[in-house]
């Protein structure tokens, strides 16, 4: 499948520089993992691989997944003060450095994000060139979302049933599923599954997710601008 | 209207253009349409908005010097702007103004349209605006030649890579100059051949080009180098109305230079490792910048 869908990957986005991948990719990730821990974190630990370390601070990386995670959008002027709004609204983060391995991509970082209310989460971001991103992590989950799509994303019991519910409600609300993917570490233990669909998914249907039998947690990713 | 319109390369799109009989451009709208389901007016209008911005980030940087982050360039597009051509016809000396104008709005954090990055946005926009005043083209020529830029970036990305880390300095500002040349290519009347050929010449000139940018800043070489690449690539539109053709066919270009970004060393591919970024004056710029790890 073609990474580049649309003639506005190409020409777009439209952001604040210095770079599409280094800044706006990092906006972009910064929004990505800011939705799905569900709100800006109270603290971040932003660690950065590759090319984003290399080049970091001259391509307002660290600036760029601030500002990400404040939920700036890639054209708000704030992102170049967007450690100053981090002290503003109370979130506090440090950026360190990480090799992820040679087959993981240059511009690529690990973020990891507490909670409001103390839940931890890690999530991998790549930016794949031109702004474009993909989230290719989360919590030891292999995932590959690229926020084109509204996405939910689920964490469940491993056990027969489930994903079958999850499909069956967004059936019922019209959302024709574009692509689906589900990982674990373990048989019989936890279940990881995103779900990427053509359709926005109305909040009753999330909430319904969210009641099934044996569903953790559930998070709902709007398509990501 | 009822063409299914799907392309994987560039031969691709030739032949749906000369199927259809109209432009690259108008197959690659047609694509769009098809695959958003939204109308023509809606996508064009987007695309029009993109223009606006683009001709902003032109003005920003003419009207008064604006300095990058790095402080390693500064007030060149102004300079260029204000400067009387001894050499260069005015308009593409007012081209080569607009770009370097566009980098340093970018390299200043301010806002810009990456096409098809922030580091290379300079390209496109001006060249567009140099055929524009030298063809009177309407605000509807510029933005169906933008939609060729976009058909032909788009192949160009998903079969080699528009990222520097991946494919060095070819990724972006060849890339760019490719999409720039063949846009500018429609505008000036030229066939769908002769727009893939002036994508092809403008990328093949541009092969190998190293992304060594000093001190990790989007400014040195890129600023200036924007402003060149806008020169060639209204350049290789011309040569390619003119009945120049590319000896090697355009997606063979674009397969060699997957091939050549994949073999560069990494020193050349946007790690500030090599290059000018480790002359004797990039090291100066590089021992004096602020550290990225830590807590601010």
């Amino acid at each position: 499948m073609s990474k580049y869908k649309s003639v506005f990957d190409i020409i777009g986005p439209i952001m604040v520089g210095p770079s599409s991948s280094h800044t706006a990719g990092a906006v972009r990730i910064g929004r990505f993992a800011r939705t799905i821990l569900g709100g800006t974190p109270r603290h971040a630990t932003i660690l950065l691989h590759g090319s984003f370390l290399e080049t970091g601070p001259g391509h307002g990386t660290d600036k760029g997944i601030v500002a990400g995670l404040l939920g700036m959008e890639t054209f708000d002027p704030g992102v170049k003060e967007s450690f100053e709004a981090a002290a503003r609204e109370g979130m506090t983060f440090t950026v360190g450095e990480v090799n992820l391995g040679p087959k993981v991509h240059p511009c690529s970082a690990k973020l990891i994000l507490e909670s409001q209310d103390g839940r931890t989460i890690d999530v991998i971001g790549t930016s794949i060139g031109g702004g474009n991103v993909a989230i290719t992590e989360v919590d030891g989950y292999q995932v590959r979302l690229s926020g084109e799509y509204p996405t939910v994303i689920t964490v469940h019991e491993d056990k027969p049933g489930v994903i079958g519910k999850v499909t069956g409600i967004l059936a019922e609300q019209g959302v024709n599923v574009a692509f689906m993917n589900v990982a674990r570490k373990q048989k019989g233990r936890e279940a990881f599954m995103t779900i990427e669909g053509d359709h926005d998914v109305p909040a009753e249907a999330i909430a319904a997710i969210s009641a099934v039998d044996g569903i953790r947690l559930t998070r709902y990713l709007p398509k990501l601008t | 209207m009822s063409t299914e319109i799907q392309f994987q390369s560039i031969a691709d799109l030739l032949a749906l253009a000369e199927q259809e009989g109209v432009g690259i451009g108008e197959i690659t709208l047609r694509f769009e349409m098809q695959q958003t389901g939204f109308t023509r007016e809606l996508i064009q209008n987007a695309m029009l908005a993109r223009w606006s911005v683009m001709q902003e980030a032109m003005e920003a940087g003419l009207r008064e010097p604006i300095t990058g982050l790095g402080n390693l360039v500064s007030g060149n597009g102004y300079r260029m702007g204000a400067y009387e051509p001894k050499l260069l016809d005015p308009i593409l000396a007012q081209t080569a103004a607009r770009a370097m104008s566009v980098n340093e709005c970018s390299a200043a954090m301010g806002r810009i349209v990456a096409a098809p990055t922030a580091g290379s946005s300079g390209i496109l926009p001006s060249s567009l605006w140099g055929a524009s005043q030298k063809l009177n083209s309407t605000p509807d020529d510029i933005v169906n030649a933008m939609f060729v830029a976009a058909g032909l970036g788009m192949v160009m990305a998903n079969n080699s890579t528009i990222s520097g880390a991946k494919g060095g300095c070819m990724a972006e500002v060849g890339v760019s100059t490719g999409m720039a040349a063949g846009a500018v290519c429609e505008m000036a009347g030229g066939t769908p051949f002769q727009v893939t050929q002036a994508m092809a010449l403008a990328v093949k000139n541009s092969l190998g080009l190293v992304c060594d940018p000093v001190g990790g800043y989007v400014e040195v070489p890129c600023v200036k180098r924007n402003s060149l690449y806008s020169i060639m690539a209204i350049t290789a539109a011309e040569m390619a109305l003119a009945g120049i053709s590319s000896f090697i066919p355009p997606d063979e270009v674009i397969a060699a230079m997957k091939e050549i970004g994949e073999a560069m060393p990494s020193q050349y591919k946007e790690t500030s490792c090599g290059g000018l970024a480790i002359t004797p004056t990039g090291r100066k710029v590089m021992d004096t910048k602020p550290h990225t790890v830590g807590t601010p």
